[in-house]
């Protein structure tokens, strides 16, 4: 069973969203690595980079394929996960936490309301 | 979609499906990652029932088959296979395949699953136009026919232990453990009679095995059973395209197709000119020797970059760099934990240790051309 901390917003798309202040921490789902298996690579946005909610932004690739992130929620990139980059496979091992992509400062805070809750991404992911 | 008569033992051991060549087959159990390092290490089992069967028989079937495939048939006697190629008149590869002689004047041909409509029409053609045609019989088998593969260095420890010899035809050996690479033989097992050959397509030690439909379930249960104290896992086709591509195997599609020919591809190894006329033939001995204008090369990225994959754009390197062709396989090595990859590229650019550039979403890295295989079991 995956785990999905309740503290979190999720994607449909399989990013999850932390917020501390206005600041956005994404990363993907313990759900999203299962399925990916063996991260072997992780590109991220620069720094500075204005991106919109839902806009395609990283990129997560496993021995077999490359996946598109996608930002749950719009804002300004302020740092990025450089240690995820080096050793990729943390995003496997700690998703949520040594395992994160990238932080947003937030450009629409009503944005996360559109984000699905821990249980109803459970749902989600339990509908197949 | 098709399935195997091993589809109910991939869903009972959580195998995850995936559409190939029309087919739904497991491309990973547990991980691409897992299955590739106990393939390396100690043994996995493959499911490769969805690759053809075509039986060739008959007084002429030899004379036959030299005129269509591109190896020298004549080498071979009861018990024993090569690789070879089936081209068209221009030499382009239509397929590549394995050619067992089980007996005097009885051959098994094993074709790639996507291939095997291609393959049959072609050589039902050719025989139309053989002089001796009464002389040759052809059947394809596929449908009644299953496969497994089992590879890994821990796999001659336990193999003799599911098909107990003497072997019944074939290569005259005691059990299977007794074939040399390219030999292969019948044995017995659970009532059916099954083929193993001493062959794969790893880089590793292994078996392949033919056996009726009906009876290949009960082959892998059992080879699960035996191998399991060994480390023998079941392995999925991600794991198979991993190791077949770190050792340079060429898979059709990527590869190899009608428009390329075994020269360009680095098979020139397995194109006899010295046994008579073949099918393509001319073309190739030409190109052999005026040598081809691009050839297949085999490549290791030399910088972090995303893992290379099929159609990714291949440059000459720097500022006025071009593009010189396209990626045909390309993955994360896990063995070298390097991306690494081959693509044809003009002849100027195919020396090892010619630097050239992968292009992925835009940006390139730097990558080496290197010798193949680009893995090498250490010794």
């Amino acid at each position: 069973m995956a785990n999905v901390p309740a503290e979190l917003k999720y994607a449909k798309s399989h990013e999850w969203v932390r917020l501390a202040g206005e600041v956005a921490t994404i990363g993907i789902t313990d759900h999203a690595q299962h399925e990916l298996t063996d991260v072997v690579f992780v590109e991220l946005p620069e720094v500075g980079r204005q991106v919109k909610a839902g806009e395609s932004c990283a990129v997560v690739e496993s021995v077999k394929t490359a996946s598109d992130i996608y930002s749950p929620v719009g804002g300004e990139v302020i740092e990025t996960n450089k240690a995820a980059v080096d050793n990729p496979a943390l995003v496997n091992t700690e998703p949520y936490q040594s395992g994160w992509l990238f932080k947003l400062r937030l450009a629409a805070p009503a944005e996360l309301d559109a984000l699905l809750s821990a249980e109803k991404y459970q749902a989600q992911i339990s509908a197949g | 979609m098709m399935r195997t008569p091993l589809y109910a033992a991939h869903v009972r051991l959580g195998g995850k499906l995936i559409e190939f060549g029309g087919w739904e087959m497991p491309v990973q159990y547990t991980s691409i990652m897992d299955e590739h390092q106990a393939v390396r290490q100690a043994a996995g089992l493959f499911d490769i029932s969805h690759m053809g069967e075509i039986l060739a028989s008959g007084p002429a079937a030899k004379t036959f088959l030299n005129q269509a495939l591109t190896n020298d048939v004549g080498r071979l006697s009861p018990g024993l296979g090569q690789y070879t190629l089936l081209c068209n008149e221009l030499g382009g590869v239509i397929d590549d395949l394995y050619l067992y002689c089980l007996a005097e004047e009885e051959y098994l041909l094993i074709v790639n699953a996507s291939r095997i409509s291609t393959d049959q029409a072609r050589l039902n053609s050719l025989l139309a136009q053989f002089t001796e045609n009464s002389g040759v019989r052809l059947e394809n088998i596929s449908t009644n026919t299953g496969a497994v593969a089992v590879q890994g260095p821990a796999v001659a420890g336990f193999i003799g232990d599911c098909f107990p010899g003497p072997a019944r035809k074939g290569a005259a050996v005691k059990g299977p453990v007794d074939l040399k690479k390219n030999q292969i033989a019948e044995f017995q097992c659970h009532d059916v009679s099954v083929w193993v050959s001493r062959t794969g397509y790893t880089g590793e030690d292994g078996f392949e095995i033919v056996a009726p439909a009906r009876g290949i379930e009960a082959i892998w249960n059992r080879l699960l059973e035996a191998g399991a104290p060994h480390g023998l896992k079941p392995a999925g086709l991600g794991s198979r395209d991993t190791l077949r591509t770190e050792v340079c195997y060429p898979l059709y599609g990527h590869e190899l197709d009608e428009q390329t020919t075994p020269i360009e591809a680095g098979l020139g190894f397995f194109v006899s000119f010295d046994k008579g006329d073949f099918r393509g033939g001319e073309v190739l001995a030409r190109q052999k020797a005026e040598g081809p204008k691009r050839r297949l090369v085999a490549f290791k990225m030399t910088e972090k970059a995303a893992p290379p994959r099929p159609h990714y754009g291949i440059w000459s390197p720097g500022a006025a760099g071009r593009k010189i062709g396209e990626v045909c396989s390309g993955t994360q090595s896990p063995s070298l934990g390097v991306g690494i990859g081959m693509g044809y590229v003009p002849v100027e650019f195919a020396r090892t240790q010619t630097i050239i550039e992968i292009e992925a979403r835009g940006r390139r890295a730097a990558a080496i051309v290197v010798p193949r295989p680009i893995y090498r079991k250490p010794n």
